[in-house]
């Protein structure tokens, strides 16, 4: 990590969000203070049920908070309206999920030029990066394959493909290896690792997933809500 | 995103056929329906336009042409002489039985015209000359005459057949606008068809007028109706009187109106249902496209575009299947189909307020999507 890392990318206070009303509301997240820095890949770990993806969503401005602030890149992003909010999730930050969701009519390429077709990059200019990327993450052999027929690795490395086709600096992952076996998932986080390096940007990974966890630079545990701790993950040759 | 929308909608090769047979099924079905719905109404009213005269003079209560109120034989002369009236012509028009040489009766049409002038004659004759009317006992008949009497080799130039025991002589064969009725018609002059019908105290049906050049038709109508107390229409007017009376005492309206509104119905259904089911389905993506980035108005505008796409698909499909039916079994006349650019229009604006429906029940699911769903 570099002096960098000290930077904070995402700066949560205080968040609180409840779902339902009455006698049924579940408040999810119970007071979130959490600072994610840039050129680090921060792994969120924790039990089932235990608010990550609420978590998760909220950073990504796609689920208003009840209580607390999150900056993101200096932006004041749960106090922005929801159109600007929009716009500033399209041009600073990219998603990987755990079911890819990739468009099935489209092409690997096409897939991946989605993220620039959204900030109306023009369609031949948006497909010719999307083509770069996917040679970045080794699929320069599939570009003009639909999802149905690649497989889940190689689903998966479209959806990194298209997460990272318009430079986001925050890389938003849920659970990006679930669907993945053993040696897929690995290459995965290799991949995603190489992008937390970067100085400008940070990765967030949730996940249940112990064998990646060594790729994480600091791994939050969220039990019940709250945040019991945050641990730094040492690595072989690692100062 | 235009192209990422038409990509998902041909993509899902299964769900665009069944929206672009929905479609088509419903555009063909009111195109259809509404063009024989029309082509009754142009049928219904083929004694007027089949004459081709601009003022029609009669009985003010008179309801639809068929419906002869018989005049005073002074009626001519009296819209003659009102001011702005160019030419004034009576017209005879009752049915009669035609008895053939073979013994066969037909009831028929016949048309009594001012022999002077021959004012109300078909614009265009199949066979013969319509002038040799002129000559004694002649007739020209319709060709739905020759075909409802039994055929060209029953009637043909130079047939003869009797009128209420009368001698009539096919001189020429006319072709004429199918009336509602299918009545054959047979022509002849005013003087002659006033012999071959029995006697009436009154003969004259119908005043045809014209107005001179420069005065307006309307303004000759108020003056003929207010001189003589007689009724007169414009030839437009007196044939909009006849398809109302139609639509009101038949039941052609309320049949056709149903069947062109099912046809709205099951089409409106079709899609808003398959459209509804294409957007649940691809639910997972819209939400990922709207965590990218896309905005609901970005969203609401692809699925739009796919609902006209595919809406404009089954336009051209459904248009072009019924033009291909109104051409197989309208072409000999023997079915009414008048596709009309207008109904064209109609249909085209009913298909949009299809696409519309269906595309604002997926944008309502859309603009409720929290795009949080898709970690879910």
């Amino acid at each position: 990590m570099t002096d960098n890392t000290q930077l904070a990318a995402v700066r949560a206070r205080g968040i609180v969000k409840s779902f339902g009303t009455g006698d049924t509301q579940i408040t999810v997240l119970k007071g979130i203070d959490l600072d994610i820095y840039l050129g680090e890949l921060l792994l969120l770990v924790g039990e089932s049920g235990g608010g990550k993806t609420t978590l998760l969503s909220a950073i990504a401005g796609i689920l208003d908070i009840n209580e607390g602030s999150i900056d993101v890149l200096g932006v004041p992003l749960s106090a922005l309206p929801a159109n600007k909010r929009t716009r500033f999730r399209g041009q600073t930050m990219g998603f990987i999920y755990q079911q890819f969701n990739l468009l099935p009519a489209l092409t690997a390429a096409e897939n991946v030029a989605v993220p620039l077709l959204i900030q109306k990059v023009g369609r031949a200019e948006a497909l010719r990066r999307a083509r770069v990327m996917l040679n970045r993450v080794g699929l320069g052999d599939r570009m003009d394959f639909l999802p149905k027929s690649l497989s889940g690795g190689q689903q998966q490395r479209v959806a990194i493909a298209r997460a990272l086709v318009n430079e986001p600096r925050l890389l938003i992952c849920d659970e990006p290896t679930a669907a993945l076996d053993g040696p897929n998932g690995q290459k995965i986080m290799e991949l995603l690792r190489e992008v937390g390096r970067s100085s400008d940007r940070c990765v967030i990974v949730v996940t249940h997933d112990s064998r990646i966890f060594h790729f994480g630079d600091r791994m939050a545990n969220l039990t019940d809500g709250r945040i019991t701790n945050i641990e730094r993950i040492q690595r072989e040759g690692s100062a | 995103m235009n192209y990422v929308a038409l990509k998902m909608l041909f993509g899902d090769r299964a769900k665009y056929l069944m929206l672009l047979c929905g479609l088509t099924f419903c555009v063909m079905l009111i195109v259809q329906q509404g063009s024989i719905f029309w082509g009754l109404m142009m049928w219904s009213q083929a004694n007027i336009s089949n004459l081709n005269v601009p003022i029609w003079v009669t009985d003010p209560g008179i309801a639809q042409v068929d419906e002869v109120k018989p005049l005073a034989s002074t009626a001519v002369d009296r819209v003659r002489s009102v001011d702005g009236v160019e030419w004034a012509v009576p017209l005879y028009r009752g049915v009669l039985r035609a008895r053939l040489t073979n013994g066969d009766y037909h009831q028929i049409t016949m048309t009594g015209l001012e022999s002077a002038t021959l004012i109300g004659r078909p614009a265009e004759v199949l066979e013969g000359r319509f002038e040799d009317i002129l000559q004694p006992d002649a007739v020209v008949v319709d060709q739905w005459a020759v075909e409802r009497m039994g055929g060209p080799t029953v009637v043909r130039v130079g047939t003869i057949f009797e009128l209420n025991d009368k001698l009539a002589r096919v001189v020429a064969i006319a072709k004429t606008q199918k009336s509602f009725t299918n009545i054959p018609v047979v022509y002849t002059t005013y003087e002659r068809a006033i012999r071959y019908v029995p006697h009436e105290r009154r003969s004259l049906s119908y005043v045809l007028a014209k107005a001179k050049d420069g005065i307006p038709v309307e303004d000759v109508i108020h003056r003929i109706r207010a001189e003589t107390g007689l009724g007169a229409f414009t030839e437009e007017d007196f044939g909009i009187k006849t398809y109302m009376w139609v639509l009101k005492n038949t039941g052609i309206g309320i049949n056709f109106g149903t069947t062109i509104l099912l046809g709205f119905i099951v089409g409106m259904a079709i899609a808003g249902q398959t459209f509804y089911l294409f957007t649940i389905e691809n639910l997972r993506q819209f939400g990922a496209l709207k965590a990218m980035g896309a905005s609901t108005f970005t969203l609401a505008r692809m699925i739009l575009l796919q609902a006209f796409t595919v809406g404009l698909a089954g336009y051209g499909v459904g248009i072009g299947l019924a033009t291909v039916f109104g051409y197989l079994t309208a072409s000999g006349g023997q079915l009414p189909f008048a596709e009309t650019w207008q109904l064209l229009l109609l249909v085209l604006v009913a298909l949009l307020v299809i696409c519309t429906f269906s595309a604002l029940i997926s944008i309502i699911k859309l603009a409720r999507l929290e795009p949080a769903s898709v970690f879910r």
